[in-house]
């Protein structure tokens, strides 16, 4: 661990594959910048690999003041020794009061060994982050300006906001989707900073026999409209009215975990804390009775509608427009209603 | 919950989390398949016996219960260094976790553990592929595909719940290990039937049951932190970097909404607000 340090950076570890960089960790670029901006220091961003040095200027254009970049042969694939052994030295030099990564599979197999490595502390899975003062009940002594950790727990009935006192940096890693996307800005300067590291074979300990990747089917983040059906829905065959509706509206279908394990439809698909996290300007929710878990992917969308002939469902609870009916004869009527006005 | 924002476990109940069944039941595919012992723990209150058994049930070869007062309030990291104290007094090739919890679903426990015996970690391990004395080779899922990976033993595996299907607890075994129980489970019965029972007579007769139960094999081993010699400013709450600032229930945010009737005309009319809104395009 390191010593609080009021003045040091804030850090976002900028995960890529294949120079590449993933999602998440842009995402939090705004966000990291905000909380920057709020303790008045730099933001950082942190890229390691090979040959990856024109992501340095991306980052940059997202927000970044200044980016560390890590460039050796051995980091070339990620690997968890590797890049944790870099990233703890890395700490070790610069004192960043705060580090956080995406919560991709990477990010959530490398994290806590760094953590553990730096006896720190880390806060999994968070939606959202903020910069706020804690008084220990004890001694009434006020910490100032730490990172709040905020997350869901216990199957979203709760939320959490985790602090750091004393045993830095603040660590945390965060849920991808739950932050907007920032513009890149061509006009913005920054600083790169070339790290010489020395990674050694040693700390490869795995062998790489196959690997296979596939594009998912369909992009739901990107997707300004999405309809989604749940088990409500009823069957496979009767799952065509929400590519229907999602077809006339030039959007994309999506499924609740309960429609997804009934074969309704593939898992590319899913919405909700196991499946994508959208925030869409429509989302139209057929059949679906709004469990938490699945509210957690989707409450963030700037309009929701609701169809479902239960007047109790937990979605209704976060719908802008609902409709208490059969979806059988209300997404119909929604389909020709799109259709005559456009 | 707790007045410090921690969990209060003494009123959950002790479940077997989902994907722990799921490191079990590899485990003992590993045992069937190329033979081998296995050692479940489990750090816990005294009622986490349960746990244990169900786990000899379904066929582990041995049980151990971390249990102390000290591991109170542990977070992540407090508690990877408490397992990874009792790990480190067993000899092992292979370490299985779930790779994640239910309740906190922060899939940190398991790295954090390797890192601290200094093993290979593969995380969201779907299938063992290979074993050999020297390695081992397993397929993880990463997102968006899979990937093969072989690394040298001694590692630590984090399972999926896809990985496989639990077993269920076997007849036979639970009828042999049924009466099996951790030293305070004797003590508890003991002062239940023996309600005047002085502490010393308690201790006598405990002393003499627990040798029955060992003499059968049937006694649970029970550690606290003394006996895996951890160093107590690393546990508990002064282990613990991370405290709760705060804990809110979620309340569902009211929302200005509308009730659309379910007719053609209701229906035509939120398209059009929609539409007007520049919600549809």
């Amino acid at each position: 661990m390191i010593e609080v340090n009021r003045k040091g950076e804030v850090w976002v570890f900028a995960e890529q594959h294949n120079g590449r960089l993933e999602d998440t960790p842009v995402e939090l670029m705004s966000k990291a910048r905000h909380l920057a901006d709020t303790l008045g220091v730099k933001l950082a961003a942190l890229v390691l690999g090979e040959g990856v040095k024109n992501l340095a200027t991306k980052l940059i254009q997202y927000g970044a003041d200044k980016v560390y970049l890590a460039e050796h042969p051995l980091l070339r694939t990620y690997q968890t020794n590797s890049y944790a052994k870099v990233i703890y030295d890395l700490i070790h030099k610069h004192t960043p009061q705060i580090v956080l990564y995406g919560a991709t599979v990477a990010g959530r197999d490398l994290a806590p060994r760094i953590a553990s490595a730096t006896k720190a502390g880390l806060t999994a899975d968070c939606t959202d982050l903020q910069i706020g003062d804690h008084e220990v009940a004890r001694d009434k002594k006020v910490h100032k300006n730490l990172l709040f950790q905020i997350r869901p727990a216990f199957g979203g009935n709760i939320v959490a906001t985790i602090i750091n006192l004393d045993r830095w940096p603040q660590m945390a890693t965060v849920r991808e989707g739950v932050m907007p996307m920032p513009e890149p800005d061509g006009k913005r300067k920054g600083k790169i900073v070339e790290e010489k590291v020395t990674p050694a074979k040693s700390d490869l300990p795995l062998e790489i026999l196959e690997e296979h990747k596939r594009e998912k089917k369909v992009d739901l983040k990107a997707a300004r409209i999405i309809v989604a059906g749940g088990a409500g829905v009823g069957s496979k065959d009767n799952f065509r009215l929400v590519w229907d509706l999602a077809n006339c509206l030039g959007g994309a279908p999506a499924a609740t975990r309960a429609a997804v394990d009934l074969g309704f439809i593939d898992h590319d698909h899913q919405v909700g804390q196991t499946g994508t996290t959208v925030r869409p300007s429509l989302y139209i929710a057929v059949g679906i009775s709004g469990a938490i878990q699945h509210q957690a992917g989707m409450s963030q969308s700037q309009k929701i509608v609701a169809i479902n002939n239960d007047p109790n469902a937990p979605i209704f609870g976060v719908a802008h427009y609902k409709i208490i009916g059969d979806l059988n004869e209300v997404v119909p009527l929604m389909i020709k209603s799109v259709r005559e006005k456009s | 919950m707790n007045d410090d924002g921690t969990v209060k476990r003494s009123a959950l109940p002790a479940i077997f989390n989902p994907e722990d069944l799921n490191a079990l039941e590899m485990a003992l595919q590993i045992k069937d398949k190329f033979g081998g012992h296995i050692t479940v723990i489990t750090m816990g209150l005294p009622a986490a016996s349960d746990i244990l058994r169900d786990s000899l049930f379904r066929g582990a070869d041995q049980a151990i219960l971390l249990t102390d007062r000290r591991c109170a309030a542990s977070d992540t990291l407090a508690t990877s260094y408490i397992l990874s104290c009792a790990v480190k007094k067993l000899d092992y090739d292979i370490v299985l976790c779930g790779r994640q919890a239910i309740d906190g679903d922060t899939a940190q426990v398991g790295p954090q553990l390797a890192e601290k015996l200094g093993v290979t970690q593969i995380t969201y391990v779907e299938e063992l592929t290979e074993l050999n004395g020297k390695t081992v080779t397993a397929r993880r899922n990463i997102g968006n595909g899979f990937q093969q990976v072989k690394a040298t033993l001694p590692v630590l595996l984090t399972v999926t719940g896809d990985a496989n299907e639990p077993r269920v607890a076997a007849a036979k075994k639970m009828m042999k290990c049924k009466n099996a129980c951790t030293p305070i489970e004797v003590e508890q019965k003991i002062k239940a039937e023996n309600p005047d029972a002085e502490e010393a007579d308690v201790k006598e007769l405990a002393e003499h049951k627990y040798g029955e139960l060992v003499e059968k094999g049937l006694l649970i081993k029970q550690w606290d932190l003394d006996a895996v010699e951890a160093d107590l400013s690393w546990c508990g709450m002064s282990g613990s970097p991370t405290k709760v600032h705060r804990i809110q229930s979620v309340v569902l945010a009211a929302k200005e909404s509308k009730e659309i009737e379910p007719n053609e005309k209701a229906v035509s009319d939120m398209i059009h607000e929609l539409i007007a809104d520049k919600i549809i395009a």
